[in-house]
């Protein structure tokens, strides 16, 4: 069997968290290449259903990416998608998929090196957690 | 063309050199990418960016009759908006176009060439994906006030305020304290050609008092600022001065009778000035202000000796706070810096001792309308310091207890502060412990070079432990790191270059003008390289140490450059507005006003008649926080709808 590789979906706000990934790429930093990005202006454009839509089709981990708190391009949005994130990580136990599948993180347009640190961790993870086998997981 | 079934998209791979073409096989990820059912034209070249790759993408467009494009290159942030154009040249709606990032989202972030080549090809894709669900929009009209306010009247402030003023437009500029000036006007000599600072400063002072096109308001402080850039409403309170500057005659005499001595902010308190006082004798406007927590007279029986005196009767303790309203379109922030206290710095003896000064108390030692008229004098028994001890990044580049960053102007006001007092004092030895010398720009070098060869002055490298007084010496004790040795210097003065913070009150304003601040409080600006007098908020631009510490000409060529960007936005009648907004489909909206409460502009409107919510274009500036807070999907955002986004999830995975 050919070896496990995670798919995953990493959405990234414009301001901070893609643009710390372009960072990250400038600086000719390596991480795996296992996530893919959908930018979106602010991470507060993250519905849970688009999070719920890729594990669905065959995510086995989403990443969301926003700016810092406080530091928001859009003032609060980043508020936003933290309480939709917690809510969607509990919501998400009830239906059975492992809410570590789920993760966000503030990275800044200038912490490339968190970027690729946290992505590297992340798809590590899932690696672990193997790949998301809805069926199975949710008839637990 | 909006018929996705129908669309027909050209994708363009550029090779950037090798920089995409070494890690993504470019000539299979274009071969692949054609194989998608509405991609009509899709071709690889060396630099997609150049002149003839933007003809091939608009030959191509006319040729192919193209409805979309998807460039296959750098970053958005780079050459979105030169393909968009090359787009709208060849007769295409420019958010037609659109860029997959397969550089540093792809080939600069990944070895293996043939997973760099396979997720080139998933970005791209998707891309396409987005494309064909994408609509023509054009960019929305906003309406412009063509006035700006400038807050912070220091020499940042001052620069700005004339540049925009002197390009024909009326400028507020508003100033905390009772006069212009800032820390500029306190300076002695400035460095490095050691000109008198107050005679510099003092022209720019009166001309902005004479300015036909600045309304000068100081002892103001802007209270709340709302709308959007172009359109700005402010509310400015001004502060009472409790004294008639039309009516009053400067004559001096409520200073003689005035029974109050408090601490003299321009002395840095070095010296005490009465409650009713003028701050500084070139002070601008030129006129008294009753300092109300100093002053008794606001219970008239305890006081009122200056109303007494006061020949024209320019004393009136009843004036009022008085909040003033303004509309502008541009707003710039040069709120400038404060000296991080001593108090921090215990083991310096965190400021008790009278003979250890900070930089700017110093300045005023030296400065001829200063405390003792420019004579080196110790404050506790007026004595000549016979060695003076300096102590650069006292606070600065010490991220455990205190600042991480470097304040960048002490080296070079150190070196200028010990020649000086060697020009003073001529049998006095100044010694500078430093880290290391930071002394780039235009003849800094020179001026340090200067300081040790003609002036003598001791540098030691290394940082001091401990200063304490003793026996009426200041007693300095630290290491030189070069020798290895322990060094203790009796000295008479210490002169800690204390780091630079941003001045008191510049968070609760950036919090009023929502504008971002980094970690050590300094406001942020929209790109650290490319735009440095930008604030992230559109219409508010930064200028000054409020945005970092630096010297007066580099605060002067940023306040002049944020000047410039304001006079390029009130060259045009009207603003554009990225079109990429909410829209509200009214036949499922229920007027939950759901979206109401996410919004962070305010852009989102009831309409109590048709009894749902409405988007206000002007002021909806494309987060689509309201899109997700929609329980019933009546709401999009213009070019990442859920359709789309939904769609680039499939393609991916």
């Amino acid at each position: 069997m050919a070896k496990f590789e995670p798919k995953i979906i990493a959405f990234a706000c414009n301001w901070c968290t893609s643009a710390g990934a372009d960072l990250a790429g400038t600086s000719r930093m390596k991480y795996q290449p296992n996530s893919t990005i959908i930018r979106v202006m602010c991470s507060s454009r993250v519905d849970p259903q688009h999070i719920l839509r890729a594990f669905k089709q065959g995510a086995d981990g989403v990443f969301v990416g926003g700016c810092h708190p406080g530091d928001c391009h859009y003032l609060t949005g980043n508020y936003n998608t933290l309480r939709r994130v917690k809510l969607l990580k509990k919501m998400m136990q009830d239906m059975g998929i492992d809410p570590q599948r789920l993760q966000l993180e503030w990275v800044s347009a200038a912490e490339g090196q968190k970027f690729v640190q946290v992505i590297n961790e992340f798809t590590d993870k899932i690696r672990k957690l193997g790949a998301l086998n809805l069926s199975k997981e949710t008839s637990n | 063309m909006n018929d996705k079934k129908k669309k027909r998209i050209g994708v363009f791979v550029c090779h950037c050199g090798i920089n995409i073409a070494g890690t993504v096989d470019v000539k299979k990820a274009a071969k692949e990418l054609s194989k998608h059912k509405n991609v009509a034209h899709a071709e690889d070249y060396v630099y997609m960016c150049s002149d003839p790759g933007q003809k091939l993408i608009s030959d191509t467009i006319k040729e192919k009759n193209l409805d979309g494009v998807v460039v296959a290159c750098c970053s958005p942030s780079l050459h979105e908006s030169t393909f968009r154009g090359t787009s709208e040249e060849a007769g295409l709606n420019p958010y037609q176009c659109e860029i997959a990032n397969i550089r540093e989202q792809c080939s600069w972030v990944h070895k293996d060439k043939q997973r760099a080549t396979s997720k080139a090809i998933t970005i791209s894709n998707s891309i396409v994906e987005k494309v064909l669900r994408n609509q023509s929009l054009e960019p929305i009209s906003v309406p412009l006030t063509k006035r700006a306010m400038v807050i912070g009247g220091g020499i940042g402030g001052i620069q700005a305020a004339l540049d925009i003023a002197n390009g024909g437009h009326e400028v507020i500029l508003v100033e905390k304290s009772p006069s212009i000036g800032g820390h500029m006007i306190q300076l002695s000599e400035t460095f490095p050609t050691l000109d008198c600072s107050q005679c510099i400063m003092t022209p720019k002072m009166v001309e902005v008092s004479k300015h036909p096109n600045i309304k000068l308001m100081t002892y103001s402080e802007v209270q709340d600022v709302s709308g959007y850039v172009g359109n700005f409403k402010v509310k400015i309170l001004k502060k009472p001065t409790y004294v008639d500057p039309d009516a009053c005659t400067l004559c001096d005499e409520c200073t003689k009778v005035c029974p109050v001595v408090t601490s003299n902010e321009f002395d840095q308190g070095l010296t005490g000035r009465k409650a009713i006082y003028v701050p500084f004798p070139q002070a601008i406007p030129a006129t008294y202000t009753i300092d109300a927590e100093a002053c008794p007279g606001f219970l008239p029986i305890a006081c009122g000796k200056c109303a007494e005196v006061c020949e024209p009767n320019a004393i009136n303790f009843d004036m009022k706070p008085e909040t003033v309203e303004e509309e502008v379109g541009a707003i710039v922030v040069a709120t400038g810096y404060d000296l991080y206290s001593q108090k921090n710095l215990k083991e310096y003896g965190g400021g008790q001792y009278p003979d250890v000064l900070d930089g700017l108390q110093f300045e005023r030692l030296l400065s001829a309308s200063g405390p003792t008229q420019g004579k080196i004098l110790r404050p506790s028994d007026h004595k000549e310091p016979k060695e003076v001890v300096f102590v650069q990044c006292a606070g600065s580049r010490d991220p455990e207890l205190h600042c991480a960053y470097c304040s960048k102007i002490c080296c070079m006001y150190t070196a200028k502060h010990a020649m000086l007092y060697k020009h003073h004092v001529q049998d006095g030895q100044p010694y500078i412990f430093y880290i290391d010398i930071r002394s780039g720009g235009k003849d800094y070098e020179e001026f340090v070079q200067r300081a040790v060869e003609d002036d003598g002055v001791v540098y030691i490298r290394g940082k001091v432990s401990k200063i304490f007084e003793e026996d009426g010496k200041v007693k300095v004790w630290g290491v030189d790191t070069l020798t290895g040795k322990d060094i203790q210097v009796d000295a008479d003065m210490v002169v800690l270059a204390m780091a630079l913070r941003p001045s008191g009150g510049a968070g609760e304003l950036a919090k009023i003008l929502k504008m971002a601040m980094d970690k050590d409080g300094f406001l942020s600006e929209a790109h650290p390289k490319l735009r440095p007098v930008e604030s992230v908020t559109s219409g508010m631009f930064l200028a000054g140490a409020a945005q970092a510490p630096k010297d007066i000409p580099e605060v002067v060529a940023q306040s002049s450059g944020a000047a410039s960007k304001v006079l390029a936005m009130f060259s045009s009648d009207e603003l554009h507005h990225d079109p990429i907004v909410a829209e509200v489909d009214e036949d499922v909206c229920s007027g939950c006003k759901m979206c109401i409460r996410v919004c962070p502009y305010d852009a989102r409107v009831y309409d109590e008649e048709k009894g749902v919510v409405t988007v206000n274009e002007v002021l909806c500036e494309g987060c689509g926080a309201c899109i997700v807070a929609c329980p019933s999907g009546a709401t999009q955002q213009k070019n990442f709808s859920d359709d789309q986004i939904n769609s680039m999830i499939d393609s991916i995975l």
